[in-house]
């Protein structure tokens, strides 16, 4: 009883949410842009399995750290670009009732990089089914530390916007992954194309800023009206 | 008790607009802090004061508010009681003393509330701070159903990938832990339960299951009863296992081994049952900080010995344990951090890393010393040298010697050696030497005799810590007294006596008896 209870309080909870983000900001302006990649890509380091036959097992090649991933057309993956500032001191965005899913598969995590909204869901699943720690490690964020020796998912929200806090398993010491905790929805991840895309913003004048674990930030500034759509690429040189 | 009420009210929500919360002086708190506490935790709480640089584990950080002895989820504030118990008892195994009764219990209160103002998380009203409710240890807790059913879950949820097969801390992960500042960490060895930061007893272990050390690698299991993949009891009786890996008692540091006498071959190998039957003395060491380069973070925290002779020979067995075999090229990463960690003396300097092995030195004077008089504790002096033995764990296998040692710098080796039989298993070393009671070189090896107290001491090096040289574990002088057979009249005597006060009583009672009558 009580459970169907629970689906029914639930389902209701879903149609809200979809109905919410159907009155997104739709019509908003648009920023999109490339993540270009100069200079020679260094190698990530090798990660040696063999203590996890069930990760191994999972890989034809030897799998490797993912801290510079170069895709081939020579963009540059995995850099969390935002809006840092713009926003007019009003703004303000509910979290939406869906879930981010952060995957342990392989004794790696997926997405490496990833955003979500203060107060929103991070579903942290463990697909692998041997013993994972979820450390994370945030300053403005409460750090916490949890354990899943098993396939589950466990649930956990931010409270404050932080860029990034930096996730880890201590048990396999090469898993990182990074969070990027916002209060407004206007970031996205550059992916195996390098392109990103921010949709839904109000015009304005922004501070966007793309962000790379080694190679660190490049911001620029950029001004949309009406439902316009701007490129604005960044680019990041080797060190 | 207060602030419990407080809490409740405040769950339940305010029926009426309450009064602003009264802000807590904290000048007092900061007047404690700044005479006992900025020492090792700094002037700012970021865990940097003078001392610091010195210790392994470093202070606490109270910038960060993050506590790893709590009795709230992960990643929440501790409560008041948590960061009292903390002042109060101490953190064992670390630096951290015990504030109760050197401190009085304003003082305490004080600065406690005085160590919350280094985080502004403490005055974030959106964080929760609400202790877990913790049930009661299931009965049956020594049983061997329950240990093994404990023993199931140390294995089903990983907990070996740190603390290592049989607990000892030497993981496969072990090598590679940092905490959140970066620096090394090991894995606790569950085989010293003393040394446990949040208490001994198995309720204090499951709590650390439950709450997490937040800040270090170990995780909360909080997740897992909530989701049913484990029971309550179930984390019971790991948390029972976990502690039946240490000895019930702390162990007391008694100054004398006896060192029975057995009929017999001596027991010359490490893993020979006789062993089983005779005493061990738990000898604690600590860092060797009288000459330079000095140690502060000892990674060797005793050792246990046991002795047998058979009026012939003597047999002594030390164990220890020691997360590797150094060396050990997976410990590298690791020595290294340690080393960047540890300031190992005030020039700051301190020898050059490598794969270091693991070393043991176990110390005599040259002669039983007729009085009191003993050579300088610290492997002699230039004019009055120790008789050592010293094992070294490379190359493989090990090698025993035996030597004069004339202070730190000189030690001249001997011809003969004693025997040594060794083995490494699961985190411990264990090392038997054997000699002869009598030696021809009377003038340079100490000739054993029984019913003698004999200086002892105990020297230790942890190689993959970046233990070598002076940076080592050291203990005080102790006596080694070998049992003497023991003669029969010692066991006649005190019967005959027995019998006669026995006899004579009744006399006299029965005369007592008869006068009345």
């Amino acid at each position: 009883m009580r459970r169907a209870m629970l689906a029914v309080v639930c389902g209701l909870f879903v149609m809200a949410s979809a109905k919410e983000r159907r009155a997104d900001p739709q019509g908003g302006a648009t920023v999109t842009g490339k993540i270009k990649f100069t200079g020679t890509k260094p190698a990530n380091p090798k990660i040696d399995m063999s203590e996890e036959p069930k990760c191994k097992a999972k890989y034809q090649a030897p799998p490797t750290e993912e801290i510079v991933v170069v895709n081939p057309n020579g963009t540059l993956a995995n850099v969390f670009v935002y809006v840092k500032a713009g926003l007019p001191a009003t703004y303000k965005a509910p979290a939406p009732a869906g879930a981010v899913t952060l995957d342990q598969d392989g004794c790696r995590y997926h997405p490496h990089v990833l955003g979500t909204m203060v107060g929103q869901n991070l579903e942290i699943k463990n697909s692998d089914g041997i013993l994972h720690n979820i450390k994370a490690k945030g300053t403005k964020n409460r750090p916490f530390n949890i354990s899943q020796p098993t396939t589950m998912t466990s649930t956990r929200t931010f409270t404050a916007p932080e860029v990034m806090v930096p996730l880890e398993c201590n048990v396999h010491g090469w898993m990182h992954a990074w969070l990027g905790v916002l209060p407004h929805p206007f970031y996205a991840v550059s992916g195996a194309d390098g392109n990103f895309s921010i949709k839904g913003l109000p015009p304005g004048t922004y501070t966007i800023e793309g962000w790379h674990e080694k190679y660190g930030t490049q911001t620029a500034t950029v001004t949309v009206a009406g439902s316009e759509t701007k490129t604005q690429d960044f680019t990041f040189a080797a060190k | 008790m207060i602030s419990a009420l407080l809490a409740l009210a405040l769950a339940a929500g305010p029926p009426f607009p309450l009064p602003p919360l009264p802000v807590q002086d904290t000048t007092k708190g900061r007047a404690v802090y700044e005479k006992w506490c900025a020492g090792c935790h700094g002037d700012t709480g970021a865990g940097d004061g003078p001392a610091a640089a010195y210790m392994l584990p470093r202070p606490r950080n109270f910038t960060g508010a993050v506590y790893k002895i709590r009795t709230t989820a992960s990643g929440q504030l501790p409560t008041d009681a948590d960061l009292m118990h903390a002042i109060d008892e101490g953190l064992p195994g670390s630096a951290m003393p015990a504030w109760k009764g050197r401190l009085s219990d304003a003082e305490r209160r004080d600065v406690m509330a005085y160590l919350k103002t280094f985080s502004s998380f403490f005055t974030d009203t959106s964080q929760h701070v609400v202790a877990l409710k913790f049930g009661n240890e299931p009965g049956g807790g020594s049983a061997p159903e329950a240990l093994k059913a404990g023993r199931l879950f140390y294995d089903s949820i990983g907990c070996r990938k740190c603390h290592g097969d049989q607990g000892r801390g030497d993981g496969p992960s072990a090598p590679t832990l940092k905490d959140d500042a970066g620096f090394p960490i090991y894995a606790a060895d569950l085989h010293q339960s003393w040394r446990f930061r949040g208490g001994a007893s198995v309720a204090d272990v499951y709590r650390r299951l439950r709450t997490g050390l937040d800040g270090t690698p170990m995780p909360s299991f909080s997740d897992l009863i909530e989701q049913k993949f484990l029971t309550d009891e179930q984390l019971w009786r790991l948390a029972q296992y976990v502690r039946s890996l240490s000895p019930v008692r702390t162990p007391e540091v008694r100054d004398v081994i006896h060192a029975p006498r057995v009929a017999g071959p001596l027991p010359a190998a490490p893993g020979d049952s006789a062993w089983a039957r005779v005493d061990r003395y738990w000898f604690p060491l600590v860092g060797q900080v009288i000459r330079k380069l000095r140690w502060f973070a000892p990674a060797v925290s005793g050792v246990w010995v046991q002795a047998v002779h058979d009026g012939k020979a003597v047999a002594v067995r030390v164990s220890w344990d020691d997360r590797s075999p150094s060396p050990d090229t997976a410990w590298l990463g690791f020595e290294r951090r340690v080393r960047e960690t540890v300031a190992g003396d005030d020039s700051g300097a301190g020898p050059p890393g490598g794969l270091w092995p693991d070393q043991l030195a176990v110390q005599f004077p040259r002669r039983i010393p007729e009085g009191m008089e003993r050579p300088y504790f610290l492997m002699g002096s230039e004019t009055d040298a120790v008789y050592q033995w010293r094992w070294t764990s490379a190359p493989s296998g090990g090698r025993a010697v035996a030597g004069l040692s004339r202070g730190l710098e000189r030690f001249d080796t001997l011809p003969t050696a004693p025997a040594v039989a060794v083995t490494y298993d699961h985190g411990e070393w264990r090392v038997v030497f054997t000699r002869s009671l009598a030696t021809p070189d009377t003038a340079n090896e100490l000739q054993f005799e029984t019913g003698r107290a004999i200086p002892v001491a105990f020297f230790a090096w942890d190689g993959s810590s970046g233990e070598h040289g002076t940076r080592m574990a050291v203990s005080t002088w102790y006596f080694l007294a070998l049992d003497q057979p023991t003669p029969s009249r010692v066991l006649v005597t005190p019967m005959v006596a027995m019998l006669l006060t026995l006899g004579l009583g009744i006399v006299v009672v029965r005369r007592a008896q008869r006068r009345q009558a």
